[in-house]
């Protein structure tokens, strides 16, 4: 019988093989709609922060311009936003980063199976803990039981001269400081961190602890001069990964930073962060200029941590998983 | 001539200091551990406590008392949540499987490349980013804020969560059986459907419990999508709908089309209201959200950990 002389329904099936021509259309759509995804979002955000990019140009971003945000006069810059982002960012990476090493350590290579397997599900449980919980729990608890005693502690360094603008005082009393947001970030970018980091650890090679054990090098010494070596560059990327979570956080940071967008270069004084200000404020934009100018923070925002996302994956995966 | 050239070295006290070093960074090593787990556990029992207190069974039953008004509930947050994240998965879930079949299918081409870059992008990109392009593409659109634009957020944060941990669980089942199938003459679809992801489900399951886990604590994506709706009630769109001889689908479009309220959103608000039965409330949503996140991921965990001793005993 000729192909041409079956039933229709028979030379459908055969012409679609028997439907996996649909499913390979099914699974290539898919695949390019999550790829497509992403360079969406990137167009949106360049688009609709078309009107903020025209009026402001450069002079958005740049730290050495007088910052203004002003909605009443449609006059906004964003460098106080940004500042606050890198402040409460980096005070949250030298604190978390050897507290995250120590438990990447302690997990991959010193910790008794027993305990492995409890301390794994509990950095991931901290990890996993709603950000709105951090914040309401930094408010009510950690700003006056720590972080207000600590700004006092902090206050006559503003007399320092050279560091004393970190400083400057006086610390509120309700503790919404950008030192508040920043020690919420320690706690809550130290699973990240720690997680990447111990995967990083255990995928080197057995055969370089034996090595240098084997040289008589005590435990301290092999993981100090053999293993953060040998993995540093899938830590860096940890450590960048970490950098990125902390300049994306929005709620908790949002709850305890104070959003003021004055504060100078003080860390004791409320003060924005990049989502900070596009949470508190974009849903009352009173204009469109506002509107604009909130979504090219975000802009800024997105770019930023696509580029350290890629870089800490790049370091990761491409250094050191697949070389080991 | 025999003397040795560590002569100068007192080897002993060389000894000495690197095994005292070794004891007291391996020590500072397990207190870093310790100083984690504070936070974890003062966290964790402080809400619990705290909230436990005020969680009353009104709680999950009653709309919002008017501000300053005690008693009242938070069952359009319990509702809205529920209808977004529903609609989240409806979307995800599918669209992340299909992904994870393809980078099954074709591991090493440059779309499946591409793929894996997006997805690692997408799950580091700032919750707010996404709701303000959530915000960009739907709401400016339709005009209004809605459950639905809520949900399609929530679907975008979900989907690498979902599809990262697809990948991985759908690469451990046997290649023989997706073979097999394909010599009994199964189309590749069915072979799929029917053989790989069996095989898998149990492990995508756990994937999709941490995905939802991740949606219902999200806040930041629905603050300028789903808004907020102190008046958000399912019951009643339903039951005004029938009164009014409304098709199912009709309903069914109203409760995407109202903005709606989610836990997470209402702790926000909540909490830094100057009454205190507000933030009593907020305390009682933060117990409710952290016990269904916390609980989801441990159950998840768990049973993974179960299934894996189960398949290397057997």
């Amino acid at each position: 019988m000729n192909a041409s002389h079956r039933p229709w329904r028979q030379r459908l099936a055969y012409h679609f093989q028997h439907g996996d021509v649909l499913w390979w259309v099914l699974l290539f759509l898919s695949a390019f709609a999550i790829v497509g995804l992403v360079l969406w979002i990137a167009w949106q955000l360049w688009v609709q922060s078309a009107p903020s990019r025209h009026a402001f140009g450069w002079n958005f971003i740049w730290p050495w311009v007088k910052p203004v945000w002003n909605p009443a006069l449609d006059k906004f810059q964003a460098w106080p936003a940004i500042y606050g982002s890198l402040i409460t960012a980096a005070i949250a990476l030298v604190l978390a980063v050897p507290l995250a090493l120590g438990i990447a350590i302690f997990l991959s290579e010193l910790a008794p199976d027993w305990l492995r397997a409890p301390l794994n599900s509990m950095v991931e449980m901290l990890a996993a803990i709603p950000s709105v919980v951090y914040g309401l729990w930094g408010i009510y608890v950690f700003l006056p039981l720590v972080v207000v005693p600590l700004g006092k502690a902090l206050e006559p360094l503003g007399h320092v001269p050279g560091i004393g603008i970190f400083f400057k005082g006086p610390t509120p009393a309700s503790g919404f400081t950008r030192l508040g947001a920043a020690l919420v970030l320690v706690i809550m970018i130290l699973p990240t961190i720690a997680a990447v980091s111990r995967d990083v650890l255990q995928a080197i090679p057995r055969s370089q602890r034996e090595a240098a054990m084997s040289l008589g090098a005590t435990r301290w010494e092999t993981i100090w001069k053999v293993l953060l070596p040998y993995g540093q560059s899938g830590i860096l990327g940890a450590i960048i990964l970490g950098f990125g979570r902390a300049i994306g956080e929005t709620m908790a940071v949002t709850m305890v930073i104070g959003n003021s967008a004055g504060g100078g270069y003080s860390i004791l004084k409320p003060g924005y962060t990049m989502a900070s200000i596009i949470a508190n404020e974009f849903a009352e934009a009173v204009s469109d200029m506002h509107t604009s100018a909130l979504m090219e923070i975000g802009l800024v925002l997105f770019a930023l941590t696509l580029l350290l996302n890629a870089l800490a994956r790049w370091l990761v995966v491409n250094r050191t998983i697949k070389r080991a | 001539m025999s003397q040795s050239i560590y002569e100068h070295i007192d080897l002993r006290r060389h000894y000495r200091r690197r095994q005292r070093t070794n004891r007291i960074m391996l020590a500072l090593t397990g207190l870093t551990v310790a100083v984690a787990v504070v936070p974890l556990v003062w966290i964790t029992v402080y809400v619990l406590l705290q909230g436990g207190k005020y969680l009353t069974p009104d709680f999950f039953i009653h709309l919002p008392a008017p501000m300053g008004v005690a008693g009242g509930g938070v069952l359009h947050a319990i509702e809205g949540s529920a209808v977004m994240v529903l609609l989240a998965s409806a979307i995800a879930i599918p669209l992340a499987l299909l992904a994870a079949f393809y980078l099954l299918a074709r591991p090493n081409t440059g779309l499946a490349h591409t793929l894996r870059f997006s997805t690692d992008m997408l799950a580091g990109t700032p919750s707010i980013v996404i709701g303000l392009f959530g915000y960009a593409v739907i709401v400016t659109v339709q005009k209004h804020f809605s459950a639905f634009a809520g949900g399609m957020v929530l679907a975008i944060i979900m989907l690498p969560v979902v599809l990262r941990s697809a990948e991985e669980m759908l690469k451990l089942v046997p290649p023989e059986l997706r073979e097999g199938a394909l010599a009994m003459g199964a189309p590749e679809w069915l072979a799929a459907l029917k053989v790989v992801l069996p095989a898998a489900a149990e492990g995508i399951i756990t994937g999709v419990m941490l995905g939802i886990a991740r949606a219902v604590g999200e806040t930041a994506p629905l603050l300028f999508t789903a808004l907020g709706n102190d008046h958000y009630e399912i019951g009643k769109i339903i039951s005004a709908g029938l009164r009014y001889h409304q098709s199912p689908g009709k309903i069914l479009g109203t409760i995407f089309a109202q903005p709606a309220d989610a836990l997470p959103l209402t702790l926000w608000k909540y909490a830094q209201q100057p009454y205190q039965e507000r933030v009593h409330q907020a305390w009682a949503v933060a117990f409710v959200l952290m016990l269904f996140v916390l609980g989801l991921n441990i159950a998840a965990r768990a049973w993974l950990a179960y299934r894996r001793r189960k398949m290397f005993t057997s």
